[in-house]
């Protein structure tokens, strides 16, 4: 609204320490609850599931067939699936591979997208054009049924699914970027860059992508939960994670099938699951609230 | 107008053409088919099965041949874990099933999600504003294959409202469009919610109300033209995703659908079936992608100019 | 009985630096047929004096916090929204700054011309068209039955504002508000608008309040005339009176700001120092800072107070006759 705002300026001799871009944005961050418990909810989760092979290796394959399954108890937290295998073991060993997939897959897509976004970016004009056109046009197809393609032709090894799902997570981040890199290529400090005589590849390199790192760290942390999201979605269907190796998306497969005896199979895989991608979306939410200093209304 | 739409047009012809090469060259590296069986094939009737699906042949003839076959006839070949059929009559029986849940799914997604967006918009941070928009929440994070499941345990195997499968009932379609419809209801509230706010800071909202017009008049003919511009943009991505998640959704509750035999022909590496229902997918992606930004610049004036 | 009477109108946004005092006290009264200018720099509340008394201040984060603004009988700060909704576009009506942001690109001209019509009389849509390209052929717009249906971008910037007129003006109402419409234009086009604005205001025999940051924009137009500082008025007086006989430091430095006004060769003067901060309580004059003839005294809290011949300052020093501002 341009309705006339009276100045609010500092009387002369008064003058504030000045708050950096990113002090402004810690505080920020700070202040938003959700992000914070968020972060902490996953950083925890984090640590369990990453611990659970080193310190109990082995205990999501136990099976007790005896035993079958059982609802939650003393001895088993969360219960046991149809196996007799204890759940918790089983969703923590679970939410390791979930992460694990989740962050190598976020490392694929972003060292794509940075490059990409820097080249078309940079480089603007025609090349420009056709690449963003490029984007445009994948972005508008349904990218899922090429990487399932993709995994049935050359076979679902994991490293495959993590790089196939990073391969088709990159497009945010490429426009993001390159908006970023055709801000930044505007600036002094490139232009007296360029009058210092250095070479395009090494401006690019070490002047204009650490300049973009806040940028990337905001997107990849909402780029992780996507993929994750990708990789259950087709272990839900049978088609990511195999056997013997499972994931949140195996569990909740499994737990859908048992749902009406054992609801306890469903509900814990999913709810876990359910939380994290709640948490990171909070902690990337927050942060790219954080650090938009456009976004200060309401 | 009539420009754009022939230019949108002309581009989508050699895509599709990509599209069909590239998969077309991928599935041929496929190993293994439906044909694989435990014991081994005795060579005669294996060089008789290769010969019937035209798989002697070198590959770029293969490729010739399939290409002409589809761009003459809209011929998809004949599947090979379904003897005798053709793709074309597995997908003629199984498409307008997928085709009715993803339009209920749309539909449900976009009724939904833009009245809440809107009257969240409306009530802002006000708890009319703050229910809706968790609800949205929660819609964004919680997956389509962790609500589906946890829909039919509450509503059918818990109340007894619906059938846990199928699509025989006119109410076997709630669940499933629900399910599936729920990420983008979510995802449009937020959309339609910020365009309104966006639209309802703008000066000449002022100027309306200058002129004595009453709120429901200011929503009604001033804001939603250009509020719900974010909402339209996203109708192309959204029935991508709505392409997508129907393979969850099928499978969940059991729906005869092509995305059934999408799922299916991947885990018995149906070459046919793969390519048929991958074309078939790129093409409907393109259509509706092409219609949703029909009507963005239909909505902003301001487009038609460029 | 006066056509407007404002008193002691008292306009605050709640902000995150502060409460932001935007309007401290402001009292005038308008007759019928009246024009009246509001004279003062950027924060001086002079917009958000007018924006209050038709209640278009967003609140939150505005708050009207006292005063009355009485129209014909009715306070227009305690009346029901609805009977708000009969006054405005009827009886009282406003036209802005900057005319791409205050029309809606998404609608036709035809559109928002009509739309005053269609609220406030019983009017068939063809008719109230008709009367729209009545009236774009009244403020100057060529071939208006055919542009009448074109959008706001296709219309340049004088255009657009002359479209903002019609549709302010089509209901003839008894008061026309216009915040800085020539502000946005070219200086050639500035004239233009002028003009229009005069006639129309002779046919309709409308008051019209004219606010603007441009004292030389009210001279040959205003009856009378407002200085706003800081929230607060400053002077009032009909227009050759205030030039003549100049009643506030303030005043006459934007006299010494006017290019025009001053003679060939001199340097061109600007007002030392900045405007208020308005978060922060001001005791007495608001000018201090920048006045050339502050004195101790001025610490003190001013009033608005009469000094003869219809004229009305807010200086101590003036008022005491202290000193004397006339332009050499």
């Amino acid at each position: 609204m341009t309705a006339e705002f009276p100045n609010v300026t500092q009387h002369a001799g008064e003058i504030e320490p000045g708050h950096s871009l990113w002090q402004d944005a810690w505080h920020r961050l700070r202040q938003n609850k959700l992000a914070v418990i968020g972060a902490v909810f996953v950083a925890l989760l984090a640590i369990a599931c990453f611990l659970t092979p080193v310190i109990a290796p082995g205990s999501y394959a136990k099976t007790n067939l005896a035993l079958g399954a059982k609802a939650p108890s003393r001895a088993h937290l969360l219960g046991t699936d149809v196996l007799g295998r204890d759940l918790l073991a089983r969703v923590l060993y679970g939410g390791c591979i979930s992460l694990s997939v989740g962050l190598a897959g976020t490392f694929v897509s972003v060292v794509i997208g940075v490059l990409y976004g820097a080249i078309s970016g940079y480089f603007g004009g025609r090349l420009d054009v056709i690449l963003m056109r490029i984007v445009d046009i994948i972005y508008s197809l349904p990218f899922v049924v090429f990487v399932i393609l993709v995994l049935v032709v050359f076979g679902q090894h994991i490293i495959l699914l993590f790089m196939a799902l990073g391969a088709v997570s990159w497009l945010d981040m490429a426009r993001i970027i390159r908006a970023q890199v055709m801000a930044l290529k505007k600036q002094e400090f490139i232009e007296a860059a360029v009058a210092l005589g250095l070479r395009k590849r090494r401006i690019i390199l070490r002047h204009l992508i650490p300049n973009v790192l806040g940028i990337v760290t905001i997107y990849a942390t909402l780029i992780v939960p996507s993929v994750m999201l990708l990789e259950a979605f087709l272990s839900f269907l049978g088609l990511g994670v195999q056997a013997p190796m499972s994931s949140w998306g195996t569990l909740i497969l499994d737990g859908s099938k048992n749902m009406e005896e054992y609801p306890w199979l469903l509900i814990f895989p999913g709810l876990c699951f359910s939380l994290t991608l709640f948490s990171l979306n909070f902690v990337g939410d927050g942060l790219r609230d954080a650090l938009d200093v456009r976004a200060s209304k309401d | 107008m009539l420009r754009f739409i022939l230019k949108r047009f002309l581009e989508a012809i050699p895509v599709l053409f990509i599209v069909a090469t590239l998969t077309f060259f991928l599935l041929h590296q496929m190993k293994g088919g439906p044909f694989d069986t435990e014991r081994p094939m005795p060579p005669e009737v294996k060089k008789a099965i290769y010969a019937y699906y035209g798989l002697d042949k070198p590959v770029w003839r293969q490729y010739l041949n399939y290409m002409e076959r589809l761009v003459l006839h809209g011929d998809l070949g004949m599947d090979q874990k379904y003897f005798g059929w053709s793709v074309n009559e597995l997908l003629a029986s199984s498409l307008p099933v997928s085709l009715e849940l993803g339009l209920e799914g749309l539909f449900f997604a976009l009724i939904f999600g833009t009245i809440a967006g809107v009257v969240a918009s409306l009530r802002k941070n006000t708890f009319g504003d703050y229910i809706p928009m968790s609800i949205a929440t929660f819609g964004i994070c919680i997956p389509s294959f962790v609500t589906g499941p946890l829909l039919i345990l509450v509503f059918a195997l818990g109340l007894g409202w619906f059938n846990a499968s199928g699509w025989f009932f006119p109410r076997d379609r709630v669940l499933p469009a629900m399910t599936l419809g729920l990420y983008y209801m979510a995802y449009i509230s937020r959309l339609a919610r910020g365009g309104m706010l966006e639209i309802l800071n703008q000066d000449f909202i002022r100027t309306a109300r200058a002129k004595g017009a009453s709120e429901w008049r200011i929503v009604r003919k001033h804001s939603l033209r250009g509020g719900l511009l974010p909402v339209v943009t996203f109708l192309g991505p959204a029935v991508s995703g709505i392409v997508t998640g129907s393979l969850v959704v099928e499978t969940i509750f059991q729906i005869p659908g092509a995305a059934r035999f999408f799922v299916n022909a991947a885990s018995n590496r149906d070459g046919p079936m793969l390519m048929g229902t991958t074309l078939v997918y790129a093409v409907l992606v393109i259509v509706m992608n092409l219609a949703a930004d029909v009507m963005a610049v239909w909505m902003n004036p301001r487009l038609r100019f460029e | 009985m006066p056509l407007l009477e404002v008193s002691n109108l008292r306009t605050s946004f709640y902000t995150r630096y502060g409460v932001v005092r935007a309007v401290n006290d402001v009292s005038f009264s308008l007759e019928k047929g009246d024009t009246l200018g509001i004279v003062g720099e950027s924060g001086s509340g002079k917009s958000v004096t007018c924006y209050s008394l038709m209640r278009l201040i967003p609140q939150p984060p505005g708050k009207i916090e006292g005063g009355s603004a009485v129209f014909d009988g009715v306070d227009l700060l305690s009346a029901s929204p609805a009977q708000l909704r009969q006054i405005r576009g009827k009886r009282i009506s406003m036209i802005f700054q900057d005319p791409m942001t205050s029309l809606n690109p998404y609608m036709r001209i035809s559109e928002q011309i009509i739309e005053p019509l269609l609220i406030h009389e019983k009017i068939s849509r063809a008719d109230a068209v008709q009367r729209a390209i009545t009236m774009l052929q009244e403020v100057g717009v060529p071939d208006a039955a055919n542009r009448v249906h074109s959008y706001p971008h296709e219309f340049s910037g004088g255009m657009r504002q002359r479209v903002m007129i019609a549709l302010a003006l089509i209901t003839r109402p008894e008061l026309l508000i216009a915040d800085e419409p020539t502000t946005a234009l070219d200086v050639t086009v500035q004239a233009q608008i002028l003009d229009l604005v005069k006639k129309m205001q002779r046919e309709l025999g409308m008051a019209v309040i004219w606010i603007t940051h441009d004292l030389g924009v009210v001279a040959g137009f205003c009856h009378r005339v407002q200085v706003m500082y800081g929230g607060r008025v400053m002077e009032r007086a009909g227009t050759d009176e205030l030039f003549a006989h100049t009643a506030h430091p303030y005043t006459r430095a934007l006299q010494k700001s006017i290019p025009a006004l001053q003679t060939k060769g001199a340097s061109l003067y600007t007002i030392p120092g900045m405007p208020p901060d308005l978060s922060r309580k001001i005791e007495g004059c608001p000018f201090v800072p920048r006045c050339e003839f502050v004195q101790d005294q001025c610490s003190q809290p001013v009033e608005l107070k009469d000094i003869g011949s219809n004229h009305k300052t807010a200086c101590l020093r003036v008022q005491k006759k202290e000193i004397h501002l006339n332009h050499e």
